[in-house]
């Protein structure tokens, strides 16, 4: 972490602070009428600007979802002749009692623990390298950024095939080892399954933290650093004592998101290993797009799908507790 | 600068997102909202990934729509096999099921009791067609294929010979124990890593398509067919449990990968198995590469004879078609057998009549591909004619995978077979 002095950008305002308030804050005060007049005009153009994402979020979003809650107590079948009955909290009794319900929570935990430290620790030391001056900066920025442009799906199968027995990664391994090592059939054996996924998601993901994580650095005010080498800071010390504490909100924004984005795994799962082999990769959203749609069983996927709601918004809350301004 | 230019990236990119956003959303929309005019019917098609079938299917409807006696104009819409499920389970959910539509067999009973689809009432006689490609339930035809497809197993003629292994034939398949020598004698000549390429690595419905003729040999099944209503006994009796402990066992001894290639056949021509296991449908890349030294042999006697699955996609009448005469007349006249040639030859599948047959060279008596007809005939085990049937192959093809991955044979069949039993227990039976 050397000096990581930006002169070409202004100092700006913290993300904390929102744009409009401070200017409303600093326009001259304006006599009665027209002011008010004024402040109409500016909360209906504030509504109409939000209007086409709230009607999308309600009919695509809200709806959906409190249907799903509602359909987690019937026995709704997506391809059904049959009324749909209340059955109470049969979905839930069978969930619970469930092996495979407990394994996919298993699973996610798994992945969720590994990756939100590895993948954000990993944005961020990328987000050090790039945020700087030097020439071919931009070249690093986009291949850095280059797998989040890619589809999923395409990454999926291009390292399906890297990661059979004698796929890329297992001819590397043995040509740099001069044959000792003659890695596993990596996405068939049970114990070596989820750590590959666990691999290529970090790949994948890491760029896009990297861009929030460079948003956060380059709203840190150069003159903090000036400031810092004057009073003969190393750059571990401007590191630990000049952007951490500046990245305090980026950390949080990448917090919740990561871990969000880990326990929704789904896309990685069902094109690689369809949760397999043994449920060793299984997921919650698997198990509930597998039961709901192959299935057929809506009411089951449904009630899935509120118990993941649940502990997406418990996961979330403890951490926006935890990393709640202390004051 | 950088943070400006950044959040005008980001807010731009929000923005396209939307904007893709609701255009798909219109898109599905307009497309399942098809406009049927007084003489013009829908057809839906699950091949726009297959450019061949669909052109037939196409120059079909063109010469049933310019003929004088055409009842209505038929129009063509074609979707991606993978979404086509979804696309005519939402459709039916608004309403909007065209009325003509193609359906994977086994799936017929499904969508005959969920009330998509109507009872056919078309002026063919069908009892002469292949019998896998007309699907029954509850006593009525509800669904007709212009093709069937079959399962076979592939060799070189000069391997067999190389490994002093007799040619199965279909008077005469290999039985259990000559498969076992079989693979004993071609992995002793130490030409390949796994002798046996099974398609392993396949998911969905080749699962069940692929793995229950196997079962079905050695005496079990997927349900109890005697009313539909348990797998108990079926599926995880001795038979089913000696099934399973077989195929495990052909990768215990190191005949098979548990997990194989993505495109086994072109393994086959690539020599990197002796014998492949897959469908009539790959005959035609196979005999293209390998030619005369290609041996097309049926699938081992496991002790109740060979069997392959019955039934590929067929073509059905919604129950909400308004105009169902001139849709079972469209039917009635793609089942000519001119047109089940055309289909059958473009799709490199089984013809589903005699005389449809003779029109093929390589399907016409004494040609190459005749063989899968003798397979379809001899050996077709219709998947169970269920409405539990996706789900029962979902479990199943679950199962397999367990099993292959080395989980035990028993528990694993029980846990299945439970599942299936309170699947058609929450479900009244399927009765209604």
């Amino acid at each position: 972490m050397t000096t990581t002095r930006l002169p070409a950008v202004p100092p700006n305002p913290a993300p904390s602070s929102p744009a409009p308030s401070s200017r409303r804050a600093s326009a001259p005060a304006a006599p009665g009428k027209p002011r008010r007049r004024r402040h109409l005009r500016e909360q209906l153009s504030g509504w109409a600007m939000i209007a086409p994402a709230t009607v999308l979020l309600l009919a695509f979003v809200f709806l959906p979802a409190i249907l799903g809650f509602g359909l987690a107590f019937t026995n709704a079948r997506l391809v059904s002749p049959r009324p749909i009955e209340f059955v109470g909290t049969d979905n839930f009794v069978r969930m619970f009692t469930d092996p495979t319900f407990w394994r996919s929570l298993l699973n996610v935990s798994y992945f969720a623990l590994v990756v939100v430290p590895v993948q954000s620790g990993l944005a961020l030391v990328m987000a050090l390298l790039i945020n700087k001056k030097f020439r071919g900066v931009n070249f690093f920025r986009t291949l850095y950024f280059l797998p989040v442009v890619t589809s999923i799906v395409v990454v999926s199968l291009l390292w399906l095939f890297m990661y059979r027995k004698d796929g890329l990664i297992n001819e590397f391994l043995s040509n740099v080892s001069f044959g000792l090592i003659q890695g596993p059939d990596w996405l068939n054996d049970p114990a070596t399954a989820m750590p590959a996924i666990i691999a290529l998601s970090i790949w994948q993901a890491a760029g896009f933290h990297m861009i929030i994580w460079l948003a956060g650095l380059q709203s840190i005010s150069g003159e903090l650093y000036e400031a810092a080498q004057l009073d003969g800071a190393s750059p571990w010390h401007q590191f630990r004592y000049v952007t951490w504490p500046g990245l305090r909100h980026t950390r949080t924004l990448i917090l919740v998101t990561i871990t969000i984005q880990a326990l929704g795994l789904f896309d990685q799962v069902n094109v690689m290993t369809q949760g397999g082999p043994l449920d060793s990769t299984t997921t919650i959203i698997y198990e509930a797009v597998r039961s709901g749609f192959k299935q057929q069983e809506t009411s089951y996927a449904s009630a899935i799908s509120l118990v993941f709601f649940v502990l997406v918004l418990l996961i979330s809350a403890v951490q926006r507790y935890l990393t709640r301004e202390k004051d | 600068m950088m943070n400006k230019r950044f959040t005008r990236i980001l807010a731009t990119s929000v923005a396209a997102a939307a904007l893709v956003g609701t255009l798909g959303a219109c898109g599905k929309g307009s497309a399942s909202a098809t406009s049927e005019g007084s003489n013009e019917i829908t057809m839906w098609t699950h091949n726009a990934g297959n450019p061949d079938e669909l052109k037939a299917v196409q120059s079909i409807v063109d010469s049933y729509n310019k003929s004088p006696d055409a009842k209505a104009q038929i129009k063509v819409q074609a979707f991606p096999q993978d979404s086509y499920n979804d696309s005519v389970v939402s459709a039916a959910a608004s309403g909007k099921l065209p009325c003509l539509v193609d359906i994977d067999g086994p799936n017929v009973p499904n969508w005959a009791w969920a009330k998509y689809l109507a009872p056919l009432k078309l002026d063919v006689d069908l009892s002469k067609n292949l019998p896998s490609t007309v699907a029954k339930w509850d006593g009525e035809t509800y669904a007709v294929g212009t093709y069937d497809v079959s399962l076979a197993m592939l060799s070189r003629k000069s391997d067999l010979a190389a490994a002093g292994v007799r040619i199965a034939t279909v008077e005469k398949p290999w039985t259990k124990d000559e498969f076992q020598e079989a693979l004993t004698k071609l992995k002793a000549l130490g030409k390949w890593e796994h002798p046996l390429d099974m398609g392993t690595g396949g998911t969905g419905e080749w699962l069940p398509y692929a793995y229950s003729p196997f079962l079905q040999s050695f005496g079990g099944d997927l349900i109890n067919r005697d009313g539909f209503q348990t797998a108990d006994g079926s599926l995880n009796g001795e038979e089913a449990v000696q099934w399973a402990q077989w195929f495990r066992g052909l990768a215990d001894e190191g005949f098979m990968a548990t997990k194989s290639g993505k495109d086994p056949v072109q393994d086959f021509v690539n020599n990197k198995s002796a014998i492949v296991y897959t469908g009539s449908w790959a005959a035609d890349t196979a005999m293209t590469a390998v030619k005369d030294d290609l041996a097309i042999m049926p699938t081992v006697d496991l002790g109740n004879g060979p069997k392959v699955g019955g039934g590929s996609w067929q073509w059905g009448v919604t129950s909400g078609c308004a105009n169902s005469e001139a849709a079972m007349d469209y039917l009635s006249y793609s089942l000519k057998p001119e047109n089940i040639a055309a289909m059958a030859k473009a799709t490199a599948t089984i013809p589903a009549t005699d005389e449809a047959a003779a029109m093929l060279p390589e399907f016409a008596e004494g040609g190459a591909s005749r063989i899968f007809m003798d397979f379809s005939r001899g050996y077709a085990v219709m998947r169970p004619e269920t409405p539990a049937y996706p789900f029962i192959a979902t479990e199943y093809g679950k199962a397999v995978q367990d099993i292959l991955a080395g989980a035990d044979a028993k528990t694993v069949l029980d846990k299945t077979v439970k599942a299936i039993d309170a699947n058609i227990k929450s479900n009244g039976g399927y009765k209604d």
